[in-house]
């Protein structure tokens, strides 16, 4: 695996800066990408790794530096211009069009003619069928993308790259919304495009991923690469130091607690086809992680929970109480607070400023004579900004001007205000710097010692150690185990999560 | 519920100079700013057209700055589509649109005729006409909000079923015949305006004020805004969107109604269409306020400063000698101008490579949002 | 990085959503393909639309028919069809547009400015041809369509509130030229005034015509790259960008021919009329919007056919004229018209969303 050197790089990013106002994104970042590896992009979020996917991409356009493609300079005006060169990207969540059939999108803006310069839909059809053929997939070609899972939503964007005879196939955080089944798929697709000579740049942040399929890797950091070598010879440890800069903290010496009255109890929680018959209890002064793959149905249970999504059978009990279900304002008046899974959609008015951001749930207290007044709004914030340790500017700019980390403590500040006897927090630190991370687990951690019942949803197995006193993991819409501090271990919840007895460590 | 010690170690935290606590990786980017300048800048500019609009009406027409113009050609044209303008502000801003208000106003005035004309107590008419807005209101919110039609084509269906309600109230007739007591509320002005002020203008200020109050100071208005912005995160923060949609459909309702009457006893006629054509200026007139058709984005000064400007272009322009039934290109321009004049800059560089016949697939980050979330 | 939300573009801006089918429930089963037997079904599902509105169709005919069965005689079925012409012609040019996520409301004013001017030709030039009249008509409308073409492409501004405007601003422009005047029948060479009347039995040449026009319509927006990159656009105007589609362009030229089929429109109608002054086409632009939706054409774009909004303004015709057949008084037809509007709105919305659940059940019971 060390012969790269002496061949051309298929594809290749020199120096390359770019630049949003004053924030440098890309600072003199470089990248060889070869014929047949699949090679790992990893670093922290704000490394600067979507940039450079985005160049890549032809979505933005370098500052400075160049971009070869075969040693031959190239300018992506366009995303389409990256593609004719043969770059294909597939992203996390693929943006397709829901109401054109899978053979379209795969085609889309470059359908093969025939006379008359009419869409050839036969072959459109046949062409999409051969090359879903040799990855083992089955897909109709003619079905509507509507409906369509994650998993199978990234197949058609691979068809794609493969009907471009794309060179270089990126893959930005392809595997974060897939179950493991969906995983090794993508896995065996992967080893077919390197076979064919394909350049895959894979990006991911679970690291036993980037071991299990790559040859090469780049780790970056504040928009700069920092190393680019072969895997062979490397630990995990030794990419978490270069993505980081520094040793990371290892489980916390957080005891188990005793956990005291029960504040939340969930009966047989069933809806069908997302969840089935789930029974827990939260207590409170414990945190407890609901574990699992993505897709296992966490999100959709707490979401049930506090009401934002119906369900077909069970109950909802706070404090002794049933909910109604579907209602997240009776929720909130029971004492429940939810840190939702998508900061940027579900947790925060982009628009709106912090000040009403972090009011925007207490908008009743906050109101005398049924009337909002500024000072006391911008005081009420003040103080909680002050809790949290934010770091902003002023209160009255939009929220979207903070960095991922302090729009988390934003979401945090909204619910810790109303006091809630039970706090949800699924993904709390989800594309948040490491310092935050660790001030967002202490956070957690007080809460809990204050007496406040913590239910963390988590697909980070780490975090899932670090912070919770009994782990609940689910798989495929079940419950399927519930583990103790102490035999809560990654190899416990990884076994339990994905099905098997033992797991290879 | 939980002791305020609930956070002990966070509680004990002094408050950071707030100043100084900006990370250099992340400059407060200069768009969001700059959206902010813009916003007020747009209410300026409604400022500065409104001034030139009176200057301009009154070098042309000595008669202009009259009381007798200002009432009768300002304060009672346009009234009702003040009215109007103010619950659909509310509802543009909640990212939604009412196309049905100006039908209601139809139905609501049909239903003042048809029921003096058999004899009922007039505040009787009046209550039954408001509350059929309101019903109207109510059915447009149910619509949207529980069967999660897209608010554009159910109020496009709306709008007909309400104008045809009020066909089928009123059929051909025109009723005529009101008491002189409610017909003076039409015509004559407001006592203590000097004769200047409409029962209509009147009734605009102070619902301007209220409802100015409402969007901008209390927990409703700010879940309007939110739920205009972002309806998820509106969800997800408590505000009950369904309810709050529903609110403001029926609060359309009751002002088309409102509307409605005063149509009816200032021209003392109820006819099946009164002021059906009036839907398209009243969204005009909204939009030339500075509020976002996307919604979240907007306020009441705004559109008041928008309706302002309105009626004294269209009352200078009638004091010449331009064709009357060519004053809506008034609205027309205006509308337009609203949407270019911000951007004119890009869009003289977007034009340029348009031309060039290139790059209209550009890129562009969505609303401006800061690059350093772009991760 | 525009600072108003108001040049976001006529298609990305953050206005309401469509239903979308993926991403909201459940995001991680695996899945696989659906069975030819599902799939036939969910074919039938996606067909009812204009399925449906044949039925209404037939349904209406046959009930007004029972009762009255001079519903059905050639001459009241031609009175039928030459009412829904224009307004098909219409829903023809508006569904290119919708289809990408706009929306024209200026083609009442483009029509009645057309009608007036290419109308006024007959006076102005003598004996001008026939077909220089329709040129003249198409060449005001494609003027039109391109100034709100181009205004929406270039400058981002929503389509609603860019064709609000220029509907005032047409029809403005029509009011001043026209001034009190007015164009009459007796001005028009009789061949002209035929053009509407000739039929082959009870159906007009024109239906034909139109009917054709509107097969080469669906063709095209079936089979070319413009046509299947409008539904795309509207489908998502996002993955639409990253697909390397010229949006700007392909948006400009929707609006082009929307307003070029209005100005065609508009030399029918002065034909169809005979009298012709400000008027012409007034408040016809929600009319033609509301038979596109009934025709089962997504208000945001993305699914519907031309088809479908043709066999919406006949449906819309039918049920005027059945109404007036079955003597029910006229002022019922708003109401009824706004009812049906209403209930074709919630049943195109069922549909999707049942298909949406069918087509994840059915790749659920697949994989497991």
């Amino acid at each position: 695996m060390t012969g790269f050197g002496t061949m051309q790089p298929v594809l290749s990013l020199e120096e390359v800066s770019k630049s949003f106002g004053a924030v440098r994104a890309l600072e003199d970042a470089s990248l060889e990408l070869y014929r047949g590896e699949a090679h790992a992009l990893v670093g922290e979020n704000g490394a600067g790794k979507s940039t450079l996917v985005k160049v890549l991409a032809g979505v933005y356009r370098p500052d400075e530096g160049r971009l070869l493609v075969e040693g031959r300079e190239e300018v992506f005006a366009t995303p389409a211009s990256a593609r004719d060169a043969g770059i294909a990207v597939i992203y996390q969540e693929p943006t397709l069009f829901p109401d054109l059939s899978v053979a379209e999108n795969v085609f889309m803006g470059r359908q093969p003619l025939r006379s008359g310069r009419r869409v050839d839909k036969a072959a459109m059809r046949r062409r999409v069928e051969d090359v879903l053929g040799p990855l083992g997939v089955k897909l109709d070609p003619d079905r509507v993308a509507r409906g369509l899972s994650i998993a199978d939503q990234q197949i058609v964007e691979i068809a794609k790259a493969l009907t471009l005879d794309a060179r270089v196939i990126v893959m930005d955080e392809p595997t974060a919304a897939l179950s493991a089944y969906e995983v090794e798929r993508l896995f065996g697709v992967v080893e077919t495009l390197r076979n064919r000579g394909a350049a895959v740049l894979f990006i991911s942040h679970r690291l036993e991923e980037v071991f299990g399929i790559c040859q090469r890797v780049t780790v970056m950091r504040d928009g700069r690469r920092v190393l680019s070598q072969p895997l062979a010879g490397l630990s995990s440890d030794d990419l978490v130091r270069a993505m980081v800069g520094r040793e990371l903290e290892g489980r916390s010496s957080h005891q188990g607690a005793e956990g005291g009255k029960t504040v939340l109890s969930v009966e047989r929680l069933t809806r069908e086809g997302v969840f089935t018959d789930i029974s827990f209890e939260v207590r409170s002064g414990e945190i407890v992680a609901l574990a699992g793959l993505v897709g296992a149905g966490r999100s959709e249970v707490v979401r049930a929970v506090f009401g934002i999504d119906r369900y077909d059978a069970g109950r909802v009990l706070v404090a002794g109480k049933a909910l109604r279900k579907g209602s997240p304002s009776i929720a909130m008046a029971a004492g429940v607070g939810l840190v939702p899974e998508d900061r940027r959609l579900q947790g925060l008015v982009m628009e709106l400023s912090i000040a009403s951001n972090v009011g925007l749930a207490s908008l009743g207290r906050l109101a005398r004579f049924r009337l909002l007044r500024r000072a006391v709004e911008q005081r009420f914030a003040g103080e909680w900004s002050a809790r949290l340790r934010l770091k902003y500017g002023r209160l009255s700019d939009p929220v979207s001007t903070l960095s991922g980390g302090n729009q988390q403590k934003v979401v945090l500040a909204k619910w810790l205000s109303r006091e809630p006897r039970l706090l949800i927090v699924d993904e709390p630190t989800r594309g948040i710097d490491i310092a935050t991370k660790a001030e967002v687990h202490r956070l957690l951690v007080e809460l809990a010692r204050s007496g406040v019942a913590v239910l963390v949803v988590s697909s980070e197995t780490p975090e899932v150690l670090r912070v919770a006193d009994r782990v609940l993991v689910m798989r495929e819409g079940r419950l399927v185990a519930e583990l103790g501090h102490e035999e809560a271990t990654e190899h416990a919840i990884v076994a339990a999560a994905t099905g098997q007895r033992e797991v290879a460590a | 519920m939980q002791p305020e010690a609930a956070l002990p170690a966070v509680g004990a935290t002094p408050r950071p100079p707030a100043t100084l606590t900006q990370s250099p990786r992340e400059p407060r980017p200069t768009s969001l700013s700059g959206k902010f300048r813009w916003a007020l800048h747009w209410e300026s500019a409604l400022v500065v057209a409104l001034v030139l609009t009176v200057a301009l009406g009154a070098a042309t027409s000595a008669e202009f700055l009259t009381v007798s113009n200002i009432f009768s050609n300002v304060c009672l044209l346009y009234g009702e589509l003040a009215i109007m303008a103010l619950p659909t502000t509310l509802i543009i801003l909640s990212g939604e649109i009412d196309l049905s208000i100006a039908s209601t106003l139809a139905l609501s005035s049909s239903l003042v005729g048809y029921l003096s004309s058999n004899h009922w107590p007039m505040p009787l008419v009046i209550i039954v006409a408001l509350a059929a807005g309101i019903a109207c209101g109510l059915l447009n919110g149910l619509l949207v909000t529980r069967l999660n039609l897209p608010s554009l084509a159910v109020t496009i269906g709306t709008m007909t079923l309400y104008e045809g309600i009020s066909e089928i109230i009123l059929g051909p007739a025109i009723i005529t015949s009101f008491p002189a007591a409610y017909t003076a509320i039409g015509v004559k002005a407001f006592p203590a305006t000097g004769g200047l002020l409409s029962y209509s203008a009147v009734l605009f200020i102070v619902l301007a004020v209220v409802f100015g109050v409402v969007l901008h100071a209390t927990p409703f208005g700010r879940s309007v805004v939110a739920i205009g912005w972002n309806k998820q995160a509106a969800q997800f923060a408590g505000i009950r969107v369904k309810r709050v949609k529903t609110a403001l459909y029926m609060l359309s309702g009751l002002m088309g109604a409102l509307a409605g009457i005063l149509y009816t006893f200032r021209l003392s006629t109820a006819e099946a269409d009164n002021g059906t054509t009036l839907i398209l200026p009243v969204i005009a007139v909204v939009l030339l306020g500075g509020v976002s058709i996307f919604g979240g984005k907007g306020t009441i000064l705004g559109v008041v400063l928008a309706v302002l400007v309105y009626c004294s272009l269209q009352s200078a322009l009638l004091l010449t000698n331009f064709n009357s039934n060519a004053l809506e290109i008034v609205t027309g321009a205006l509308l337009l101008l609203s949407v270019l004049i911000p951007n004119a800059g890009e869009i003289a560089a977007r034009a340029r490579r348009f031309a060039g016949g290139h790059g209209t697939s550009a890129p562009s980050a969505k609303g401006g949002r800061p690059p350093a979330s772009a991760q | 990085m525009s600072p108003a939300p108001s040049a976001t573009g006529p298609v990305q801006g953050r206005g309401p959503q469509p239903v979308e089918g993926h991403g909201a429930g459940n995001p991680g089963q695996p899945s696989s393909t659906l069975t030819w037997s599902s799939r036939r079904l969910l074919d039938a599902i996606l067909r009812v639309r204009e399925v449906g509105i044949v039925a209404v169709l037939v349904v209406f005919v046959a009930v007004a028919t029972s009762v009255q069965p001079r519903f059905i005689d050639p001459q009241n079925i031609k009175f039928v069809f030459s009412n829904a012409i224009i307004y098909a012609l219409l829903a023809l040019g508006e569904t290119v547009v919708v289809l990408s996520r706009n929306v024209d409301l200026s083609v009442g004013s483009v029509l009645g400015l057309s009608a007036y001017l290419s109308s006024d030709l007959f006076s102005q030039v003598h004996h001008i041809p026939i077909v220089a009249v329709f040129l003249a008509g198409l060449a005001i409308g494609l003027a039109c369509g391109a100034v709100n073409g181009a205004v929406v492409a270039v400058a981002r501004v929503p389509s609603l509130v860019v064709t609000l405007a220029t509907l005032y601003i047409y029809r403005a422009i029509d009011v001043l030229i026209v001034g009190g005047g007015m164009v009459v029948a007796s001005t028009l060479p009789g061949a002209f005034l035929s053009i509407p009347t000739s039929s082959l039995g009870p159906i007009p040449y024109l239906a034909i015509a139109v009917a054709g026009t509107v097969a080469v319509g669906a063709y095209v927006l079936a089979s070319f790259r413009p046509g299947r990159e409008l539904y795309a656009i509207g489908s998502n105007p996002d993955a639409a960008r990253l697909a390397g589609i010229p949006m700007g362009k392909r948006i400009f030229w929707s609006f082009v021919v929307s307003g070029g089929i209005a100005g065609l429109a508009g030399v029918l109608w002065a034909a169809t009329y005979g009298t012709i002054d400000s008027t012409a086409g007034l408040n016809y632009e929600l009319t033609v919007v509301a038979a596109v939706v009934v025709g089962g054409v997504n208000i945001f774009g993305g699914s519907g056919t031309v088809v479908g909004a043709a066999l919406g303004a006949l449906l819309l015709a039918t049920i005027n004229q059945a109404l007036y057949v079955l003597g029910i008084s006229s002022f019922w037809d708003p109401a009824i018209d706004g009812a049906l509007i209403v209930l074709a709105i919630s049943l195109d919305h069922w549909i999707t969303l049942r298909l949406t659940r069918a087509l994840r059940k059915g790749a659920v019971q697949h994989a497991t």
